[in-house]
């Protein structure tokens, strides 16, 4: 016997649970400022969610989903990235796109059932969350195909969560991805949940970053709640990808501390205990400790910050609930670059002109 | 109340229609226990919409499994189960989230008996609910049953109320072959009716006859039979008589039911949520012109979605056709002369 290949997936922490730095202390890490920064997005990020909770509870915005306990994924990411990179997120990653300069008026827009809410005003390359679980990460072998094409150096970021990896499309992505080189970083969102299906429950793989060793490239697992070997792993993956190097999976180990979305019951199928656990890791608390152990983070500085981010969730919240709906012939006008006369009729109707049929 | 607690065989005083479906597939898999289900979220989550409450608790984990988050294996894996002597209900947690499953439905559900001369068989289920009306998330609201109806080979059984799910659901469970079950989430908890649990399937293939009436035909199925009796009432006090019928089955279709009606009124309104062009109305406008032509005193008129993309939830009521335009075209066809 001849054993012809052998593999192993590493996992990445530089900031334990208890917000003390192990191993290696990445540069950003003394970066009081910067540091600062990243903190600031997860705990706005955070601020946003609870509004955006609030606003579902009281009729005045849709179904939404939280990305409580996911911050660092999303905003470690995101603090990687380049501008001209482009971002594929699912539906969780709230904090990426806001780091990216989608604000928070375009993503209650886009919750609360209003199309403009995809239409970006910053992060114009960047795609609308993609709601069919999975389905966008063909596109993200797509872009990085483009970027290739063109002799670019930016990468396509394609994120999604733990349930998407049993998806075909998935793997026929990575697969591509392999093959071509595509600069792409797919990014496994592990919260441990697929609605109420277990993670155990998803696969008998070990790891979800292994299933990049089908797809011929490197799967990297990260501690995801924790912002700083988020980033790290991501930078490391989106130089390999610029430079030529080709895709990675980063498996990104984190928990949803909330319900689903807000029209699920997580009670109905775990319980407080496990999720009493998880608070234990969560990432924002973990990087305040940082803060204020390293970077003499005082409870004034925490008031203020805390301050000054609901205030910017509550202008948000207030311009969006000023914004008028669309007018009705908007369900036309996007269709097409312009509409065929075939629709003028229905367009006429549908604004309560007698259109003939 | 937890609906799987209830006794089989008795008469409760209401049920809505998640309960309903619930009651059937209770019901059937009590009688039949080659019947497995299968899904996302709905063994011990019983289901995002709670169809499926308690079946895992009561059947267990073998016969009630959560499978993995991958349509094209939610609809594959009845294939196998079927062709091997099993009865599997499967659910599509979304219809916009059954695409990635279409290749096993045209390709295998819907041919396995025909390509093998009745060797193998599928007596499968596949349920998802569908259409808009609940301020559903993007790609949530959409109908696009008539996809489903071009496919040759399968049903596509769509009803339209507690009792009706319940009969239908177990008509679909006990046929030899394969059936798109689409549930119309609008109507899951919409209202409730008497619905007696006693097992019994109501007749698949055939149209159900709502409301008598001898100057129009009102044509619906689904969700838009609501509005489709509203105005049918709103007719009645403006002293035109609508004869309102649910399709329910819309492959294989029953025209005579439709053909008799119109054959009475001469004039017809065909009402679907789905757009207008190439959705299911389409079909019955056709064999109407091939079959009742000379019947008809009136065109036929549709009153169906926008051929748009369905728009997220701010502007879906617009999208939606109301009892305005029913009632509009009713009237226009009710007075044409
Ligand atoms: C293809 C598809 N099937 C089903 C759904 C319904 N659904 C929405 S989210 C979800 C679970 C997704 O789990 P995961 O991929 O782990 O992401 P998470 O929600 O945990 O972030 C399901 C089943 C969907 N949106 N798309
Ligand atoms: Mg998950």
């Amino acid at each position: 016997m001849t054993r012809v290949a052998e593999f192993s997936v590493d996992r990445i922490q530089l900031l334990d649970a208890a917000g003390v730095l192990v191993g290696d202390s990445p540069d950003v890490a003394r970066d009081r400022n910067r540091v600062i920064d990243m903190y600031r997005w997860m705990v706005l990020t955070r601020a946003f969610d609870a509004r955006a909770i609030a606003l579902q509870r009281t009729g005045r915005l849709g179904t939404y989903a939280s990305s409580l306990g996911q911050e660092a994924v999303a905003v470690g990411l995101a603090d990687a990235m380049e501008r001209d990179d482009v971002l594929l997120p699912s539906f969780r990653e709230h904090g990426a796109q806001l780091r990216r300069g989608v604000t928070m008026n375009e993503l209650l827009l886009y919750w609360g059932g209003d199309e403009r809410g995809s239409d970006f005003s910053g992060a114009r390359h960047d795609f609308p969350c993609c709601i069919p679980v999975g389905s966008h990460a063909p596109h993200a072998a797509g872009v990085g195909l483009a970027i290739q094409l063109r002799g670019e150096p930016w990468v396509a970021v394609c994120v999604f969560g733990d349930g998407a990896t049993s998806k075909g499309d998935v793997y026929e992505a990575m697969n591509i991805s392999g093959a071509w080189t595509l600069p792409v970083v797919f990014v496994a969102s592990n919260n441990e949940w697929s609605i109420s299906v277990p993670r155990s429950a998803q696969t008998a793989c070990e790891t979800l970053a292994q299933k990049a060793v089908a797809s011929g490239f490197e799967g990297v697992q990260v501690d995801g709640n924790d912002v700083f070997a988020v980033r790290e792993v991501a930078n490391r993956a989106l130089e390999k990808a610029r430079s030529g190097g080709g895709p990675t999976l980063i498996e990104a180990l984190t928990y949803r501390l909330g319900d689903h979305t807000t029209v699920d019951d997580a009670s109905r199928y775990r319980d407080d205990e496990e999720v009493g656990r998880h608070w234990k890791q969560e990432p924002v608390a973990r990087l305040r400790a940082f803060l204020t152990t390293t970077h003499e983070w005082t409870r004034e500085d925490e008031e203020t910050m805390i301050e000054s981010c609901h205030a910017e969730v509550e202008a948000a919240v207030e311009e969006y609930l000023a914004t008028e709906s669309q007018p009705v012939e908007s369900i036309f006008d996007y269709l097409h670059e312009k509409l065929p006369s075939a629709y003028a009729g229905q367009r006429g109707m549908a604004l309560g002109e007698e259109g003939d049929r | 109340m937890n609906p799987a607690s209830a006794d089989p065989g008795s008469t409760d005083t209401g049920m809505n229609m998640v309960e309903a479906i619930n009651h059937a597939l209770t019901s059937a898999m009590v009688a039949d226990d080659s019947i497995v289900l299968l899904g996302e979220d709905i063994g011990i989550n019983g289901g995002v919409f709670r169809a499926t409450d308690g079946l895992q608790a009561r059947f267990g984990k073998d016969r009630v499994r959560d499978t993995p988050l991958s349509e094209a294996l939610i609809a594959g894996l009845p294939v196998g189960l079927a062709a091997m002597g099993f009865r599997p209900v499967a659910e599509i947690q979304f219809m916009g989230f059954i695409y990635p499953a279409i290749d096993q439905i045209v390709n295998h559900a819907s041919r396995l008996r025909t390509r093998t001369r009745g060797r193998l068989t599928c007596p499968m289920v596949l349920r998802a609910p569908f259409g808009g009306g609940i301020h559903a998330p993007e790609h949530h609201s959409e109908s696009m049953e008539a996809m489903f109806a071009h496919i040759p080979g399968i049903r596509v059984v769509i009803p339209s109320s507690p009792a009706r799910a319940y009969g239908l659901l177990l008509a679909a469970i006990a046929n030899p072959d394969p059936v798109i079950f689409l549930e119309p989430k609008r109507l899951y908890r919409a209202r409730r009716e008497p619905v007696t649990d006693d097992g019994r399937p109501l007749p698949m293939d055939h149209c159900f006859k709502l409301r008598e009436g001898s100057d129009i035909t009102l044509v619906s199925w689904g969700a838009m039979l609501k509005e489709t009796i509203e105005a049918a009432d709103m007719l009645a006090g403006e002293g035109v008589e609508a004869e309102v019928i649910d399709v329910a089955t819309l492959k294989p279709l029953d025209m005579s039911t439709i053909l008799d009606s119109v054959g009475k009124t001469g004039r017809c309104v065909i009402i679907h949520e789905a757009p207008l062009t190439g959705g299911f109305g389409a079909e019955i406008a056709a064999r109407l012109a091939c079959e009742g032509l000379m019947q008809l005193l009136a065109p036929v008129e549709r009153v169906a979605g926008w051929d748009t993309v369905m728009p997220l939830p701010r502007l879906e009521t617009r999208y939606l056709p109301n009892v305005e335009r029913v009632l509009a075209a009713a009237r226009r066809t009710a007075s044409y002369s």
